[in-house]
């Protein structure tokens, strides 16, 4: 266990950062917390920004994690628009963007993952824009509206969900994706056509299997999207979702070991004992699934907060916990538990024209993954198979007459 | 706004003023009061804000919607006075209420 007194000092103030001091304060760390963001915002929840938010249905008070005065309240000395710059691990001092250093007795690295930006001709012009800050999604929601055509890069989860807001605020959408299929990485092929399908029923237009090679535009304004096929598609917007990279350049710079982000172990701790990694930033243990992985999820960001204020308070270590996954389009409720590793058969349960239906990844008789579309039963007890390590019976899992709980029993 | 006493498992009580139109489950995040998780921030996706709702408040606090029962179908330890307290919306009827928290949230 750490001094009760030590200082703690947590860089990055998203959901991870934000998330860990407040867990340091509940579990009874007295010492003084610092924590360094980036934004000129107190932490916030992403998730609504391609969701609730862009549709006007939420407001900045609402998205913050905590009231602002919560932090001079805890005593958590929160400094906005500031960066880590290099990390000197024999002293134990961080230098930061405003050349002011900071010196730490435990350090958090809660420095999140930044989009991926395309290397193409035309990727400076106004207009085109990304989705990760609060800021990128006022930029977003105030180029939004009736008749507006936004062009989306990428069709993963961003890029659907922001093109489902498009349409509730009466944009023309059109989508361009690499892959022949949505949701190509990370969804089975029952998920993406379901979910084109929903997608073209509320006037979503697709281009599968094309890249985009430049951004067109006139006086620095952008005005098209060019493809691979030569084609020019007219808009007034882009909104670029092709993944995410991790901010680990502070962390390898100061020889911690890194390999798809920031190693850490199940209490979150990197390969210097004085370091903690949190969120989308680390590559991970998923002892359910017996390998390291980087995961960007709020759930997980949230799980390893815990690890680490764990770790520093002196508490046991938390039960490890199944990865999970939300998205909101349209009435569309996606949950997915666990990840679709090593996999052997694939079981839809439901009819997908029912807009009601599950996909089961199994390896042999365990269940790995659920991908749950308006099913909240078959995502409940399919997170706790995963968990429990349950062996369950294929039969009954694709027989919709055996509910849930009689296939768990 | 009202006033809302958070009881956690181990009987600690916190008694906070919660405003108007936020969620029982923001009352208890936005004050760090622990026991209530809410992983998802209020979506009804993930059953990690579990409440019991005091018997005398349970008619005020109204009752789940299908996708919320559903969910807390296979939450632990559910009673009849279960819900997911993101989706019980704060009001000055519900002045006074009092909630009290399970063992754990996963």
């Amino acid at each position: 266990m750490t001094d009760p007194n030590a200082h703690v000092v947590i860089l990055g103030a998203g959901h991870a950062g934000g998330t860990a001091a407040a867990l340091l304060r509940q579990y009874g760390h007295a010492g003084p917390i610092t924590m360094i963001g980036e934004e000129p915002i107190a932490p916030y929840q992403r998730p609504p920004l391609s969701k609730a938010w862009l549709k006007g249905e939420a407001d900045a008070e609402s998205l913050a994690l905590k009231p602002l005065e919560f932090y001079a309240e805890a005593g958590i000395d929160f400094r906005a628009n500031l960066r880590g710059e290099a990390l000197q691990r024999t002293a134990k001092t961080i230098s930061l963007s405003d050349g002011s250093s900071l010196n730490y007795d435990v350090l958090i690295l809660a420095t999140g993952a930044r989009p991926i930006v395309l290397n193409i001709p035309g990727a400076d012009l106004s207009g085109v824009l990304f989705l990760r800050s609060a800021a990128d999604a006022e930029a977003l929601k105030a180029a939004l509206r009736p008749g507006v055509r936004m062009a989306v890069v990428g069709g993963g989860y961003i890029g659907l969900e922001a093109a489902a807001s498009g349409r509730a605020l009466g944009a023309e959408v059109i989508v361009v994706e690499r892959e022949e299929r949505l949701l190509a990485r990370v969804a089975c092929e029952q998920l993406s056509s379901f979910f084109q399908d929903h997608h073209e029923q509320h006037g979503v237009r697709f281009v599968l299997g094309a890249s985009v090679t430049g951004f067109a535009g006139e006086g620095g304004r952008l005005t098209g999207v060019t493809l691979t096929d030569g084609r020019t598609l007219s808009c007034d917007v882009a909104l670029v979702g092709v993944g995410a990279v991790p901010n680990d350049e502070i962390a390898r710079d100061a020889g911690l070991e890194c390999a798809r982000g920031v190693v850490v172990d199940l209490q979150a701790r990197t390969s210097d004992p004085a370091i903690y990694a949190i969120g989308d930033v680390t590559h991970r243990p998923l002892p359910l699934y017996d390998r390291m992985f980087r995961l960007e999820s709020v759930p997980n960001a949230l799980e390893q907060a815990k690890q680490a204020a764990c770790a520093i308070t002196g508490r046991p270590a938390p039960p490890a916990e199944t990865p999970w996954f939300w998205s909101d389009q349209y009435d569309v409720k996606l949950q997915i538990a666990g990840l679709a590793f090593d996999v052997d058969r694939i079981l839809l349960r439901g009819d997908p024209a029912s807009g009601k239906f599950a996909v089961f990844h199994l390896k042999g008789d365990r269940l790995q993954s659920v991908e749950a579309v308006n099913a909240p039963p078959e995502f409940m007890a399919g997170r706790q198979f995963i968990q429990n390590r349950k062996p369950i019976s294929p039969e009954k899992l694709a027989n919709l007459a055996v509910s849930m709980k009689e296939v768990g029993a | 706004m009202a006033k809302i006493t958070y009881i956690q498992h181990d009987g600690a009580e916190h008694v906070v003023d919660v405003k108007t139109g936020l969620s029982v489950m923001e009352g208890a995040v936005k004050n760090n009061i622990p026991g209530i998780d809410a992983d998802c921030g209020g979506a009804c996706a993930c059953a990690t804000c579990h409440v019991y709702v005091d018997e005398a408040w349970r008619e005020k606090a109204g009752t789940a919607s299908a996708m919320e029962e559903s969910m807390l179908d296979f939450a632990e330890n559910v009673e009849a006075n279960s819900r997911l307290s993101c989706q019980i919306k704060v009001t000055d009827d519900l002045d006074g209420l009092i909630i009290r928290m399970p063992e754990s949230q996963h």
